[in-house]
């Protein structure tokens, strides 16, 4: 990247790892780093979408509703995670495939199973065959997002659903006394007071998400887990013009402290939100505030 | 970053030929992890070997190719399930693998595969304990041999437990082996080597015989003419055909 990067092997200390750290394999590892970020900023809100619609439908009145929303949370919360993950991301792939092939190519024959080989047909292919490269990264990207959402909508859902039965009953029901409709007692008093008591348990599932990034790599998503054990692992001079020995301690080492900071910053902020959603509750911290405010 | 296309010469050949059956763009997988047969360089593109030989077979081919790194473990699965459409990553061909995946004709004589350990340790070959990457040839072997196996899911990982007192000795291509003994005075290469495996080939899916075929072509005009030799001495694998 630097000028004076031409020959590395004539350089040491400082002006030697400046020019390390910028090979276009660092690269990928910083933009990998992105990645991540990218990751848990669409699937956070996802599986809280997720886990609203589960713990809505789980707390539905009509019976066949509830048992969807019920087998979701019970079904996804009870399957290893990789298994899940393993499962989930091939499973979606050919099932996406197979949907577009039997719509695409009516006229085909022969079996989708030959042998060991899954076929489509090529328009069917997702992405298709000849699409570049980005593309394939970003639909294995959005395949691991939807997976992500999905198990960790369940866990939410869970939260959720305890949250609004944690909501005080006598509430629910002066509001239903006042006329509210069941949709409006939803979402004006149940809706808006259930946070408070769900934040725990969200917070929780945050954490647990932010260190569940490395199973990115599960997914063939190339993510700063992968890029630290590659770039880590010894280097012999005849393939590198950056020789080292087995680095990957220090890779590692810089990896505990960047998921440790985003953890420690995310405790600040979810203690803020929590300062805010307590305010006026008629919970022991809300009462709290009331007293030290008067 | 890792998967380029190919040079503008072979895309003016490539496109013309759009007729190229059903693949228009040929995407290629690889791991690597494993010099010289395939790595990720420092600009963090594919390189060694393979990647020289397949660029020019996809030009003797008339194929336009597109890189794809995929990890060791899960290379066969997502070549069947069509990910990407061949495998190039230093495979021997063994008949266990050829039942779930096809094999082009070897573009490498079986290369011999070499113990390394740490200077001055007494390997014990039959009740030692020795480290081979996961689901290769030479893990297979150490397993019937009666030796202690202990897998890694990298080639790199099956070093650093040497060194790390975990293993014995590391089994694995004598062309993968030889630069890391080179440059390490600790480690070294010990006389014992084992003939395993009937040369690295393309992997391809079972029912794709016309890209075996074109391949297969290609790899055979490489043999013919001497380029193919001409890259196992630059890239020093094992002996020429």
């Amino acid at each position: 990247m630097f000028s004076f990067c031409f020959d590395p092997a004539s350089l040491d200390g400082l002006a030697w790892m400046a020019c390390y750290l910028t090979t276009g394999k660092h690269m990928a590892i910083y933009t990998s780093l992105f990645t991540v970020l990218l990751l848990l900023a669409i699937t956070a809100p996802s599986a809280l979408l997720f886990g609203f619609l589960g713990a809505s439908s789980a707390r539905s009145p009509f019976p066949p509703i509830s048992w969807i929303g019920k087998a979701y949370i019970a079904i996804v919360r009870g399957v290893p995670d990789i298994a899940f993950f393993l499962f989930f991301v091939i499973a979606l792939d050919q099932l996406f495939e197979w949907i577009r092939h039997e719509i695409k190519c009516p006229e085909w024959t022969e079996s989708i199973w030959q042998g060991n080989d899954f076929v489509v047909c090529d328009i069917a292919k997702l992405p298709l065959g000849n699409a570049p490269q980005w593309v394939h990264e970003t639909y294995g990207f959005f395949l691991a997002v939807l997976t992500f959402a999905i198990v960790f909508g369940a866990f939410a859902a869970n939260v959720l659903y305890g949250a609004m039965r944690a909501v005080p009953q006598p509430q629910l029901e002066t509001a239903e006394a006042y006329g509210m409709t069941r949709r409006q007692v939803f979402w004006r008093i149940l809706v808006p007071q259930m946070w408070v008591f769900a934040l725990p348990g969200l917070s929780n599932l945050w954490m647990v998400l932010i260190k569940a990034t490395p199973l990115l790599f599960l997914l063939g998503v190339e993510d700063i887990v992968y890029w630290a054990r590659e770039l880590g692992g010894a280097k012999t001079a005849r393939f590198t013009d950056y020789p080292h020995g087995d680095w990957r301690m220090w890779y590692f080492l810089a990896l505990l402290i960047f998921y440790l900071l985003f953890t420690r910053v995310s405790e600040i902020v979810l203690d803020k939100l929590m300062l805010k959603l307590t305010h006026g509750q008629a919970t022991l911290a809300g009462e709290a505030q009331r007293k030290a405010a008067a | 970053m890792k998967s380029i296309l190919l040079g503008t010469a072979a895309l003016a050949i490539t496109a013309s030929v759009a007729f190229a059956g059903s693949h228009s763009v040929v995407r290629m997988g690889t791991e690597g992890a494993y010099p010289p047969y395939n790595f990720i360089n420092d600009a963090g593109e594919v390189d060694g070997f393979e990647r020289e030989l397949g660029d020019e077979l996809c030009a003797r081919a008339e194929l336009t190719c597109e890189w794809v790194t995929n990890e060791w473990d899960s290379i066969i699965p997502n070549l069947v399930s069509g990910n990407y459409d061949t495998i190039i990553a230093g495979m021997s061909i063994t008949d266990e693998r050829d039942e779930v995946i096809d094999f082009t004709q070897n573009y490498t004589q079986p290369d011999p595969s070499s113990y390394l350990a740490l200077d001055g340790t007494d390997v014990d070959f039959e009740g030692g304990v020795i480290a081979a990457q996961a689901n290769t040839i030479q893990a297979a072997f150490i397993a019937s041999s009666g030796a202690t196996l202990v897998e890694f899911a990298t080639p790199d990982e099956t070093i650093a437990a040497v060194r790390s007192g975990e293993a014995d000795a590391v089994l694995a291509d004598d062309a993968y082996l030889r630069p890391i003994a080179d440059e390490n005075a600790d480690l070294v290469l010990l006389d014992k080597q084992e003939l395993i495996g009937g040369g690295v080939g393309m992997g391809v899916r079972e029912s794709d015989t016309e890209l075996k075929e074109k391949f297969n072509a290609a790899i055979q005009s490489m043999k013919d003419d001497g380029s193919l030799n001409a890259l196992l001495e630059k890239w020093e694998i094992g002996p020429g055909f």
